[in-house]
């Protein structure tokens, strides 16, 4: 049950989108979603959508991952479409009751859904393809001209680093106790909301315990390493912007402003037919 | 005497139609004896713990059967928690469960889980206490504030105190100093003895699985390489040692002195065995060995 979640799942690999630098590929990711919400015509979705299909291709991620990291926000999606599907007003086409359908309604919904599975499929797919490490140590050098603002960049990144590091352990811990509680008998897949919650004191309990002595054991080892927080800190791995990088951040960054400019497009295109 | 517990064709695949699928165990076939002390033994992966997580139905196999008492046990899902109480199960490091305010509630834990009427969770409370060498003074105290061993031994009651008709431990001993392992091993055997609970240990420690065990399965790469009567097994130490396993000292010994020319038995796997050994070689083995 715990093991379906992908938040941060990486699936190592060789492609040209995992050795891209991940500074770069963090900012073309933003790019990409800001760019879902200014092409938010047909066209503009399509091509998005094109990209997406091309990228996930080029890495080399399964069909079955992009599903299973949109699987828990189905919901979510379905009650948004539902939603602009009954409350965009228009010419209705369908009626029951003081419910009312229109052609405005049913295009925006698809749309909107459409969008938002772009978005968890473009968020995903920089998550898939560069390991949690990789990532922080770029969001930290992305946050650090703030740091003459005092604002704490590296301190953050190592917090994140630290998390993204635990989740699983974590996964795996309250999986472990769980089981054994089972074995002891407790219910904790049925019985009514006040049941399960009581039910669940046996897990967090331990679960707490040893997330606090895990924090008091990693404090101490990097003490002992002589963890002194950001300040002169060398790296073993350097990020380096080369020529393919360059290349491919062009390349990007060009698709993106056609989809930017897909409405116009679009608007050409539907005259030309008209 | 029937069959406590029998697997059939029993596989399980982690991660089934993902590039990382893993096979941790495949094709087991065995069963065991009500009222035997089995020990299972293989080298770390090997799937030791994926098979017995499978005998009180935390693990769905991927194929296969698992049957408890001629039961199968996925036979209907919603009667799963039956056999929950069929089989208790200490797993590795069992004194990160603990959880209640004192130890007698937590020890307590599994049989109101059972539905069971306060003073009969209150009888075996003291009974699974007394048999894991608990004080009666003992109960009242905070389970965090005991020692290692206290609460290896607190988690192991948890699980007695519901009477399993098969007690399942995953390496009870590791971590443990000598002595806190032989007092823990011993209180199993004795446990075992006294009620005629059919006993699973797991464990890597040859030494440990062939003092206490009167058979044991060993495990290589999901499968089974061995099983049979302790004493079969480590007649056949040379290929334990392939496998990557080691045997007891005292087995070594006997081996270093058959390759040295002595036409002794290698079936020996602990020290009482080996002197009587000896003698009997001392006695009439002089003529055949050359």
């Amino acid at each position: 049950m715990l093991r379906d979640i992908t938040i941060g799942q990486h699936l190592p690999g060789s492609s040209p989108l995992h050795r891209l630098d991940p500074r770069l590929k963090i900012l073309l990711t933003i790019a990409f979603i800001v760019m879902l919400f200014v092409g938010t015509n047909p066209l503009g979705i399509a091509l998005s959508l094109l990209f997406l299909l091309f990228c996930y291709t080029l890495a080399r991620i399964p069909a079955r991952m992009m599903w299973k990291s949109m699987k828990p926000l189905i919901p979510i999606i379905a009650v948004t479409a539902i939603l602009n599907l009954l409350f965009i007003p228009g010419e209705p086409i369908f009626k029951v009751w003081i419910l009312s359908i229109s052609l405005e309604g049913v295009r925006y919904a698809i749309l909107l859904a459409v969008r938002i599975v772009a978005l968890i499929l473009g968020a995903s797919l920089l998550t898939y393809t560069t390991s949690p490490i990789i990532l922080t140590d770029a969001i930290e050098r992305l946050l650090s001209p703030l740091a003459r603002f005092r604002f704490p960049a590296h301190e953050l990144a190592m917090m994140m680093t630290i998390a993204l590091r635990f989740i699983p352990t974590l996964i795996e811990e309250t999986d472990k106790i769980m089981s054994a509680q089972k074995a002891r008998g407790a219910e904790l897949d049925n019985g009514t909301l006040v049941q399960r919650v009581k039910a669940l004191v046996p897990v967090l309990i331990p679960l707490f315990l040893s997330a606090f002595r895990r924090a008091d054991e990693l404090a101490l080892a990097m003490e002992c390493r002589c963890y002194r927080g950001g300040e002169g800190r060398t790296r073993l791995r350097q990020l380096h912007i080369g020529p393919s990088d360059i290349v491919m951040t062009l390349l990007c960054v060009a698709y993106f402003v056609l989809i930017g400019f897909s409405g116009y497009l679009y608007g050409l295109l539907a005259g030309a037919l008209a | 005497m029937g069959a406590i517990i029998r697997t059939e064709n029993l596989s399980y695949v982690y991660n089934p139609a993902m590039p990382d699928a893993t096979t941790a165990i495949s094709d087991i076939s065995f069963e065991m004896q009500e009222h035997e002390f089995l020990g299972i033994i293989g080298p770390t992966g090997c799937g030791k713990s994926t098979l017995i997580t499978h005998f009180n139905g935390l693990m769905r196999p991927t194929s296969g059967k698992v049957l408890i008492d001629g039961q199968d046990i996925w036979a209907d899902k919603k009667e799963i928690r039956k056999f929950r109480f069929l089989t208790g199960l200490v797993f590795q490091y069992p004194e990160y469960q603990l959880f209640e305010e004192t130890v007698e509630k937590d020890i307590g834990y599994g049989p109101r889980n059972m539905g069971l009427s306060p003073q009969e969770v209150d009888e075996r409370v003291r009974m699974a206490a007394d048999f894991c060498g608990l004080a009666p003074e003992m109960l009242s105290r905070s389970p965090f504030e005991l020692s290692g061993g206290q609460k290896r031994r607190v988690a192991i009651a948890g699980v007695i105190a519901m009477r399993p008709r098969l007690l399942v431990l995953d390496e009870p001993a590791a971590g443990l100093d000598p002595e806190g392992r032989d007092t823990i091993l011993e209180q199993i055997k004795s446990y075992h003895r006294e009620t005629g609970t059919s006993v699973v240990l797991v464990s890597h420690s040859m030494e440990d699985v062939a003092k206490y065990a009167d058979k044991v399965l060993v495990m290589k790469d999901g499968g089974i390489a061995m099983y049979d009567t302790t004493q079969q097994i480590f007649a056949r130490a040379q290929e334990l040692l392939d496998i990557g396993l080691s045997v007891p000292q005292i087995t070594k010994v006997f081996l270093r002195l058959r390759e040295m020319g002595l036409a002794i038995d290698t079936d020996v796997y602990t020290v009482k065995y080996a002197a009587e050994t000896v003698l009997r070689f001392a006695e009439g083995g002089d003529g055949d060995a050359s």
